[in-house]
């Protein structure tokens, strides 16, 4: 029998020095700050965007024309182009990084997985300028020869170095979150007769979906704002994606748009405030996403939090 | 060796060694009865779990073990490479220390060793469904929430699930490992009391959890002491006069 817990409490505030209050502090401090900033952001954006509304019309913001030259701020083009390269990486690295995830943590030998995972970790902290130099001269006349495009410079060739882009956060997060299945599992299953395959299918990734879930997240996360990448290879025309077919042609994304128009345009003109509506409407996509991500966690972990505990 | 009952299981001059040169288990041969309980026990570190997991090929898991030796399961090597270990741990079920129900219903955890060895008629799945949780003493319990996800069950209950699992798959031969080291005292009742029931159709090799279980429980009792198989006695014997000053000091309560 462990001693009670009263008996193990420091009695309360007697021994509360001024240290421990001003660390305290601090650290509450540290976290509402993060809070803070992102309010903050949220206002910047807001102040600086929202003149837009008044400048131009609803109807004029949702059209399909991009071109602030002539007056015409249609951001669906925009927002699609944004989209579309994002699902189709999100299609590309989702698989491939299970599997990667999959084969690190559970079919690869140790000596292997040792050199597997800092590689792959490594890679994630490759400059996506270095991909995007990749992209335009070896993959984009890859994508033209093969598909057979007019140009090379497509949403797919930027889906494609989204996808590598995303992976290496994907696999690393989607492999600890299998690693933490208790060994326990896996024996259970195999000693049932299950197959080392079945084991993973059946057992060892369905124990581990939140944290995989999490890692699909994080990795679309980081596609959706990358803008260097985008903006080198997918051709940035302005034009409404209109169905999968699209994804073959020249696209322009929301990131692209305002990393390029951003340095040219006069501060506090209506372009000015219309770029700030854009980011606006990336912000609201991506709160959206994470929003949509933690919700789905959070069911999942009311049902599974017995289970992991 | 004194060997009356026909040997399900021939362990012969079995070590198993890890990379680092530790020893698990030195020189161990054992003959196991079938339609026996056989009782494993002796202080932690002895070797027991190491010894079941070598029964049905769960060492194979772990990086750098080397086993020399042999074992035999009606007289057909199972410790050789090229056994088909997949085959093996159906005929060789296992239940573990921790309870571990899969992330499933209570249904699906039963039938799913079924699907996996590949019975899809789903009539019969609901038959070996009730009988292996009638079996394990648990059909009472669950009938009305089958579909309930088995995590929702008592600890108690979800051994006896674990349990009823691996009797789904009707194995020749049942190892448990401290089966009933977390439960209460009437869930280890409960459990004991189907072990009884079941030794009749399966071989069953359990390391219990204390030395009063593997006295109530042992048809043969075999005495581990690091690594080294100290002595082997037909039913209660080795708790009432053994022959080694080692297993009488555990047994009194000595050590341990």
């Amino acid at each position: 029998m462990a001693p009670s817990l009263a008996t193990l409490k420091p009695p309360a505030r007697a021994s509360r020095n001024w240290g421990e209050l001003i660390v305290e502090a601090l650290i509450r401090a540290a976290g509402y700050s993060a809070i803070l900033f992102v309010f903050l952001i949220l206002l910047f954006l807001l102040r600086e965007g929202l003149p837009t509304f008044a400048e131009v019309g609803l109807g004029d913001l949702f059209a399909v024309r991009w071109y602030p030259i002539e007056d015409y701020f249609g951001l669906l083009p925009l927002i699609g182009g944004s989209l579309i390269v994002t699902l189709g990486a999100t299609l590309l690295a989702m698989p491939l990084g299970l599997a990667t995830a999959v084969f690190v943590a559970e079919i690869a030998p140790r000596w292997l997985r040792e050199i597997l995972k800092p590689l792959i970790e490594v890679l994630g902290g490759l400059p996506s300028v270095v991909l995007g130099f990749m992209g335009m001269l070896a993959l984009a006349p890859l994508v033209r020869e093969t598909l057979n495009t007019p140009t090379g410079l497509t949403a797919f060739t930027g889906s494609i170095l989204l996808a590598g882009m995303a992976l290496p956060t994907l696999v690393s997060v989607a492999e600890d979150a299998l690693d933490a299945v208790p060994r326990s599992y896996r024996d259970a299953a195999l000693a049932l007769g299950a197959t080392p395959w079945q084991t993973i299918w059946r057992v060892t990734v369905p124990a581990a979906r939140t944290g995989v879930l999490t890692a699909g997240m994080l990795g679309i996360g980081r596609a959706i704002g990358e803008t260097m990448t985008v903006m080198m290879v997918t051709g940035n025309a302005a034009r409404l994606p209109d169905g999968l077919g699209a994804l073959f042609l020249p696209v322009r994304t929301m990131t692209a748009t305002i990393a390029a128009e951003m340095g040219e345009v006069a501060n506090g003109s209506t372009h000015y405030h219309v770029l700030f509506t854009v980011g606006l409407a990336l912000f609201l996509i991506s709160f959206l996403v994470n929003l949509m991500a933690s919700a789905v966690v959070f069911r999942q972990k009311k049902r599974s939090e017995r289970l992991l505990s | 060796m004194t060997t009356p009952p026909p040997a399900k299981i021939t362990i012969e001059r079995l070590s198993v060694q890890y990379r680092d040169g530790t020893e698990s288990l030195r020189d161990i041969s054992l003959s196991i009865p079938a339609h026996q309980i056989t009782v494993l026990f002796g202080p932690a570190g002895g070797g027991k779990s190491t010894l079941l997991r070598a029964l049905n090929r769960l060492n194979d898991l772990v990086d750098g073990v080397r086993v020399t030796g042999r074992i035999l399961l009606d007289g057909e090597e199972i410790s050789g490479p090229g056994v088909d270990t997949v085959a093996l741990r159906r005929r060789v079920g296992m239940v573990f220390a921790q309870p571990v129900p899969l992330p499933m219903s209570i249904r699906q955890n039963v039938v799913y060793g079924l699907e996996l060895a590949g019975v899809r008629d789903a009539a019969r799945r609901e038959w070996e469904l009730e009988k292996a949780l009638r079996a394990a003493a648990l059909w009472d319990e669950v009938q009305d929430r089958l579909d309930a996800p088995a995590v929702a069950l008592s600890g108690g209950q979800q051994q006896r699930l674990c349990l009823a699992r691996v009797l789904a798959l009707e194995p020749e031969v049942i190892l448990l490992d401290e089966p009933t080291s977390g439960l209460d005292p009437i869930s280890t009742a409960k459990v004991e009391q189907s072990l009884q029931e079941i030794k009749r159709l399966y071989t069953v090799v359990i390391v219990p959890h204390s030395v009063q279980q593997a006295a109530r429980l042992a048809d043969q009792a075999a005495f581990f002491l690091q690594g080294e198989l100290v002595e082997t006695a037909a039913g209660r014997e080795l708790f009432v006069t053994p022959r080694e000053a080692r297993t009488n000091d555990y047994v009194t309560g000595r050590f341990g």
